[in-house]
């Protein structure tokens, strides 16, 4: 049975149509993120599930019991926010213990609890200290105290780790995904950031404009994206899109680019031209499937060309190299010896088996 | 050079200071030492700027006829009506600054409410007291400082929850407390600041309203700054008691602003930010 099942969801905001239809189910114990771009209902959806909005048409559904008239305190619900929320005028112990105090629970519980939660985080030290007195780490450790230590039956995070600097957030987000493999419990976590999504998630629910693009594990929406929108959302550098034409050639099918090259696909792509002699598609290649060519013979599928290089950006592992394909920009990966300057001319090649072919009429990939 | 400069234009401001300090000192001062003199002492000429002996006579003869009750009564229906107008205010500020109740136009309408001059109700509620039979009760005056105060609460009381962060009081809210246990536990300590701020502003203003308090008493609820006046005679002015009634009005408000001068400070400065 799905622990949280959201039926039918819609809100509005005034005449905004903030969420628009969302059908959901998550098991018990998974740990699901929501990602999407700012305004994309992805926090609205989550503050529903937390009785912090009320919703308009839909059900929310919690262990088999519809919520949707429940307060946030009787959900048995914990929620850790963005900026952290803690009380200033409490030390760390009573920011941890709020929840606690507030249920009434007895001193000796309540000790041994925080304690208990203190250790888990490393801040057992830190439990006679006011909040201002800490650093933005120890602060969101405070902040996920607060959750743990309540023995909530669904955990909500509201992008918890953006206020964060970079190396804090890599950090932060390793204990989160330890926490939760420690405590099991089902947890929900909102992100814009596509690798906290894809670091974190036993699955992915990929959002836009207030409904579900896509829903699956991380390799699945990054592998076989359904849409244009979730090619494009994960991986970075993303994924690169040209317009093509999809035209049949001798006993194959080929891409036609602008300037006219064409780039061999494999033969099974054949299907996709049915009657037609072309088609306009967009083709995507992410840059990790263009690389340096190298001597020997090609793989099938596999499609060599002539480059010149325009920018390159190492990262220090890799190398990220931009050259024009069809008069777009394109942006490929190599490894940090193969390039040496711009306006090199470089041997690539574009592995074709891993092109996703999409319908630039509805977005969805073919 | 420049640092000769700069040494003599902070010795001039100094200076400056300290004759400004004199200037406004000196009425509070000269009040001061008025309660402490003979009557000989008062009308001497050229003046006693220091009595020759600090003598508390002026003083005693207020406790001996029991003027001071008028201090007392200004204590209870000043700090009465202001906790009760702190706590009313407060819960309709909530209500104005989270739950949007009445729009913004309400919280502009309830502030205008006290731009209204005093003078220009006082004697239709003097009618409505009379026929109530309100007039000269604790309750009354304490009724009518609590609704002359209430709008002020509501207003600065609004700006200060506004400036709490909402999510403090979701997060409360999701970690198991009523609606009520986020005032109490989150709402009041958030805003306490301006609490403190607020009250000693509601309060000071009944201290020392003095127009509504000489209409509407008369013996038994007089309160200082009325039973101040009465001291102004046709022959002759008590200049003696005069001083002393207003040295021990002046006494309590003082060491509360000074005790609370903390509160006062942010207070101030935290509500300046929005309105």
């Amino acid at each position: 049975m799905a622990h949280l099942k959201i039926t039918g969801l819609h809100k509005f905001y005034g005449s905004v149509h903030a969420v628009r239809g969302i059908d959901l189910e998550i098991p018990e114990g998974e740990f699901t993120v929501l990602v999407g771009p700012s305004g994309c209902g992805k926090s609205t959806l989550l503050r529903a599930i937390a009785g912090l909005e009320e919703v308009d048409r839909g059900t929310i559904e919690i262990a088999g019991r519809v919520v949707n008239d429940m307060r946030p305190r009787e959900r048995n619900i914990a929620m850790v926010f963005q900026n952290y929320s803690l009380y200033p005028y409490l030390s760390v112990f009573e920011n941890i213990a709020f929840g606690l105090r507030a249920r009434k629970a007895p001193q000796s519980e309540i000790e041994a609890r925080v304690k208990r939660a203190a250790d888990m985080l490393g801040i057992a030290n830190l439990l006679g200290r006011k909040p201002r007195e800490l650093s933005g780490g120890q602060r969101q450790r405070v902040a996920i105290g607060r959750a743990i230590v309540r023995n909530a039956r669904l955990f909500l995070f509201d992008e918890p780790l953006s206020n964060l600097d970079a190396q804090l957030r890599d950090e932060m987000r390793s204990e989160i995904k330890r926490l939760h493999q420690e405590i099991a419990t089902t947890m929900i976590y909102v992100t814009h950031d596509q690798i906290e999504a894809m670091t974190l998630a036993d699955r992915i629910v990929l959002l836009k404009e207030g409904q579900i693009e896509q829903v699956g594990t991380p390799l699945d929406l990054f592998e076989r994206p359904a849409t244009r929108y979730v090619a494009g959302f994960l991986g970075s550098p993303a994924m690169n899109f040209i317009d093509v034409g999809l035209a049949a050639k001798d006993a194959g099918v080929v891409v036609r680019l602008t300037d006219g090259t064409e780039l061999q696909l494999p033969a099974a792509r054949r299907s996709l031209l049915g009657r037609a002699a072309e088609r306009l598609i967009t083709l995507g290649i992410r840059p990790e499937h263009i690389s340096r060519a190298h001597d020997g013979a090609l793989r099938e599928g596999v499609v060599r060309l002539l480059v010149i290089i325009e920018l390159i950006q190492p990262t220090g592992s890799r190398t990220y190299v931009t050259f024009s394909l069809g008069g777009v920009a394109v942006v490929a990966e190599v490894e940090p010896h193969d390039v040496d300057h711009a306006n090199q001319q470089l041997d690539m090649q574009i592995d074709m088996n891993r092109a996703v072919l999409i319908d630039p009429g509805t977005g969805r990939v073919l | 050079m420049s640092a000769v400069r700069s040494y003599r234009s902070l010795a001039l401001r100094y200076i400056a200071a300290t004759a400004l300090t004199i200037l406004f000192l000196f009425p509070i001062y000269w009040l001061f030492m008025i309660s402490f003199k003979t009557p000989d002492e008062i009308y001497s000429v050229p003046p006693t700027w220091v009595p020759a002996n600090f003598q508390f006579k002026n003083y005693a003869v207020l406790f001996q006829d029991g003027d001071v009750t008028a201090v007392w009564n200004s204590f209870v229906v000043a700090g009465t009506s202001t906790v009760v107008a702190m706590f009313l205010g407060t819960l309709c500020a909530y209500s104005l600054a989270r739950s949007r109740s009445g729009g913004a136009a309400l919280a502009n309408w309830i502030i205008s409410q006290r731009m209204i001059p005093p003078i220009a109700v006082v004697f239709p509620i003097f009618l409505l007291y009379v026929w109530l039979g309100w007039v000269d009760t604790y309750g009354g005056v304490i009724l009518l400082y609590t609704a002359f105060n209430l709008p002020y609460v509501i207003w600065m009381m609004r700006g200060y929850i506004m400036d709490i962060p909402i999510e403090l009081e979701e997060s409360a809210l999701v970690d198991g407390c009523t609606q009520w246990q986020v005032l109490r536990r989150v709402a009041f300590p958030m805003a306490r600041t301006g609490l403190f701020a607020t009250a000693i502003f509601t309060f000071v203003f009944a201290w020392n309203d003095f127009i509504f308090a000489l209409v509407l008493t008369r013996t038994e609820v007089t309160t200082y700054t009325v039973q101040v006046t009465h001291y102004f005679g046709g022959q002759s002015n008590f200049w003696a008691k005069i001083s002393a009634m207003s040295v021990l009005g002046t006494l309590p408000v003082f060491i509360v602003v000074a005790a609370m001068q903390r509160y006062l400070v942010r207070g101030i400065s935290l509500g300046a930010v929005k309105g």
